[in-house]
């Protein structure tokens, strides 16, 4: 295996009863790149993130994370949270699921919760005020203003993010994630919901990312635009396989890709193949 | 009513939806009072009593009927016309900008005024001895409302057997002092411990239990306890309860009039009500101690991880928190203090018995959270007080007193639907903190 892929899985399979949702699914993940998952709908993309993440413990096959320092954690044998606490793999939502009662300060306040727990001396150190529990405070406000800064929600950081418009909630999402200053960022259709205008800024958000911050991104999306201009790899899927990959260029031409977007929907497929030209 | 907004594009049509709503209106009060008919001809219209040799004797009471009937009929009527007048629920009052600055400014006094009423009152009620065992009875349950609050109001867990803890907490005190001779200020934390283990050992097995499950399990386990407490009669004596328990000392000093009790060391004349007086600084401090690490653990980690959990268990769980450990520190927190309130019970009672800690203490405390407005500490400290000083009041009324209670309770439901306190306070911010509506805030579903 290379060593500058991050995330190699192989062989994943995933069935709910008879639903074969995933069936060997094998591709890998490039370090500091864009990886975009794409398919028609119900193709079994936010299945693949759900096993990722550890919401789904797959049927079958494995899913290798390789950290910078040569780490590697097999990813199946995580549960839940650990995932994100150990392998540093965070993610968003098809549906946003951002805490709608707090406000967007406090939704990345939450997010850096393992890291502050352990500056507020499991609450003990918290309690009684210790110096050294104000200071980590002061940073994480300090972080959570940066990414309130760079999504444009400064000054909405003290409302609460129900009330934010949908757009901005999207955004809000991808920097709660980044909060949990994850190696690996998973998304889930970000674009959804977006106008060309705000799919514009998520690109750029997306890029900085990227470049700015070393994350590397596996990215599911249905706005081609978004998939074409900024993917360094694209994945292509249909019916819980693999059929199809490669640079967004090599993609778009491919006729299976197209078959299986006009099978499934014309208007996608055209998108496909317009967005290049 | 949002004056112009509203009723300007429905100008028209006004006077011809006016008939209909009186027809809705009339219908719906008709509809109350046929099922109020149903309900009560068997309730008032016929009383029945044993006769002096067990025959059954019964008559009539169509009369009273008839004036049941009728005020629920009126009642309805008065209600859905009410309700017109406030306008559909959700909608915002205008209020003028004055009136709401003063609003603001009355709400933000409201708690130090409070307070500082509290630490007077038994300096304004010193000869009054029933007035400061309510005030001792109203504290009690602001603690304990104020313990459950962490677990159901921040963390969404509904509990509905938050009473085991109170036991758990007073048997505790009971024991260690009459079996060991402990003092009151070495069982008070120990009491704390115990019940927070309780807490823990109820919360693992219920952790993966939510909505209606885990409020059945947990009001189960508040049953097992009265019923371990009075059947294990060598440990507990059972449903004697247990007796002579000692009296809390001022740090050693005992409150009695002999030699060495607190009025000989200071000199001064003995009266029982100096110990009525320490009880209630005493739960004073306990219920403030409460308030105070309440208020800190909200801005603590732990805290906001209780908070995002009543709004979001999958999110926390993709941004890497432990839902078992949070889930778990709630329940021991929250037990915790009802451990301490239990001790106190149990040394200003000096005698105990499973009869204290029936479900419906449980019921009470819970209906003091939700009354209060879930997560609110202020909302919880009115509530109780309306609550048990509120009952009190009614006592005048005898027979009525449920009656009136009753309405008062569903008047304000309907009033306030999300509690006294509905809105949530932010636990940081950057520029200036904001209240959260309460559309926003979730109540939590496990
Ligand atoms: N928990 C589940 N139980 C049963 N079937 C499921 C479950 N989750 C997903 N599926 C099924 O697996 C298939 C793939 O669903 P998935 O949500 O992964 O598709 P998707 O590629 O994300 O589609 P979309 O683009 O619409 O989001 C669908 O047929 C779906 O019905
Ligand atoms: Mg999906």
């Amino acid at each position: 295996m290379r060593v500058n892929c991050i995330l190699s899985v192989d062989h994943l399979s995933m069935r709910f009863g008879g639903i074969v949702a995933v069936n060997d699914l094998s591709f890998t993940a490039e370090r500091r790149k864009i990886t975009a998952l794409i398919g028609p709908n119900g193709a079994g993309k936010t299945t693949v993130f759900n096993c990722i993440t550890g919401f789904y413990k797959p049927s079958g096959g494995t899913m290798r994370l390789t950290h910078d320092d040569g780490r590697a954690i097999q990813l199946e044998r995580l549960n839940d949270f650990r995932i994100s606490k150990q392998a540093k793999v965070a993610r968003t939502f098809q549906n946003i699921r951002l805490f709608p009662g707090m406000t967007a300060l406090e939704n990345l306040m939450v997010a850096q919760h393992n890291a502050l727990m352990r500056a507020s001396g499991l609450t003990f150190l918290g309690l009684i005020g210790a110096p050294s529990w104000r200071t980590a405070e002061k940073r994480a406000i300090d972080l959570a203003t940066l990414w309130l800064k760079r999504i444009g929600l400064l000054d909405r950081a003290d409302d609460a993010a129900g009330n934010l418009p949908y757009g901005d909630q999207r955004r809000l999402e991808i920097a709660r994630a980044m909060c949990t200053e994850p190696a690996l960022l998973c998304l889930d259709e970000p674009a959804a919901g977006l106008n060309a205008r705000e799919s514009a800024g998520l690109s750029e958000l997306l890029l900085s990312i990227r470049d700015d911050h070393g994350a590397s991104i596996l990215l599911i999306e249905h706005d081609m635009s978004v998939v074409m201009e900024i993917s360094d790899h694209v994945v292509v899927m249909d019916y819980g396989v693999k059929i199809a990959e490669g640079s967004p260029r090599e993609v778009r031409d491919d006729p299976r890709v197209i078959a299986a977007y006009l099978g499934a929907d014309e208007e996608e497929a055209i998108a496909v193949m317009e967005s290049g030209t | 009513m949002t004056g112009e907004r509203v009723t300007a594009p429905t100008l028209e049509p006004a006077s011809a939806s006016r008939g209909s709503i009186a027809a809705f209106i009339f219908k719906k009060a008709l509809i109350s009072a046929l099922v109020a008919l149903v309900l009560f001809s068997l309730m008032i219209g016929i009383r029945t009593e044993a006769g002096p040799t067990g025959q059954l004797i019964y008559w009539t009471r169509f009369p009273e009927l008839a004036g049941m009937v009728a005020a629920v009929f009126a009642g309805s009527i008065a209600v859905e016309l009410l309700r017109l007048w406030w306008g559909p629920v959700g909608t915002v009052m205008v209020v003028p900008p004055k009136v709401q600055s003063a609003l603001a400014l009355a709400r933000r006094a409201i708690a130090p005024l409070l307070l500082i009423f509290t630490f007077l009152v038994p300096v304004i009620f010193y000869q009054q001895r029933y007035i400061l065992d309510l005030g001792i009875l109203v504290l009690t349950y602001v603690m304990l409302g104020w313990g459950l609050n962490v677990v159901v109001g921040l963390a969404g867990l509904l509990d509905l057997g938050y009473v085991a803890f109170y036991a758990v907490g007073a048997y505790s005190y009971a024991l260690l002092a009459t079996n060991f001779g402990l003092s009151f200020w070495i069982c008070l934390p120990l009491a704390g411990i115990l019940a927070a283990l309780w807490g823990v050992m109820l919360g693992f097995p219920v952790l993966r239990l939510r909505g209606d499950y885990l409020a059945i399990v947990t009001l189960a386990f508040g049953e097992i306890i009265r019923l371990v407490i009075i059947n294990w009669q060598s440990l507990t004596g059972g449903p004697n309860g247990v007796s002579g328990i000692p009296r809390p000392t001022l740090f050693g000093i005992p409150l009695t009039p002999a030699d060495d009790g607190l009025a000989a060391k200071l000199g001064i004349e003995f009266s029982p009500t100096h110990r009525i007086v320490f009880l209630f600084y005493l739960i004073l401090a306990l219920a403030l101690l409460t308030n105070w690490v309440t208020i800190r653990l909200r801005r603590l980690p732990i805290g906001r991880a209780w908070e995002a959990l009543r709004e979001d268990e999958v999110a926390c769980r993709a941004l890497g928190i432990n839902i078992t450990t949070t889930k778990l520190t709630a329940f021991a927190t929250g037990a915790m203090f009802g451990g301490f309130a239990g001790a106190f019970f149990a040394t200003r009672q000096g005698f105990i018995s499973p009869e204290s800690f029936t479900f419906q203490e449980s019921a009470l405390v819970l209906a003091i959270v939700v009354l209060g407005g879930m997560g609110s500490q202020l909302g919880v400290a009115l509530a109780a007080l309306a609550m048990i000083g509120g009952f009190e009041l009614f006592r005048g009324l005898d027979q009525y007193r449920m009656l009136v209670f009753g309405v008062a309770m569903v008047l304000l439901m309907i009033w306030r639907p999300r509690g006294l306190i509905g809105h949530r306070a932010p636990t940081v911010y950057l520029e200036h903190s904001q209240a959260i509506s309460s559309d926003l805030v979730k109540e939590g579903h496990g």
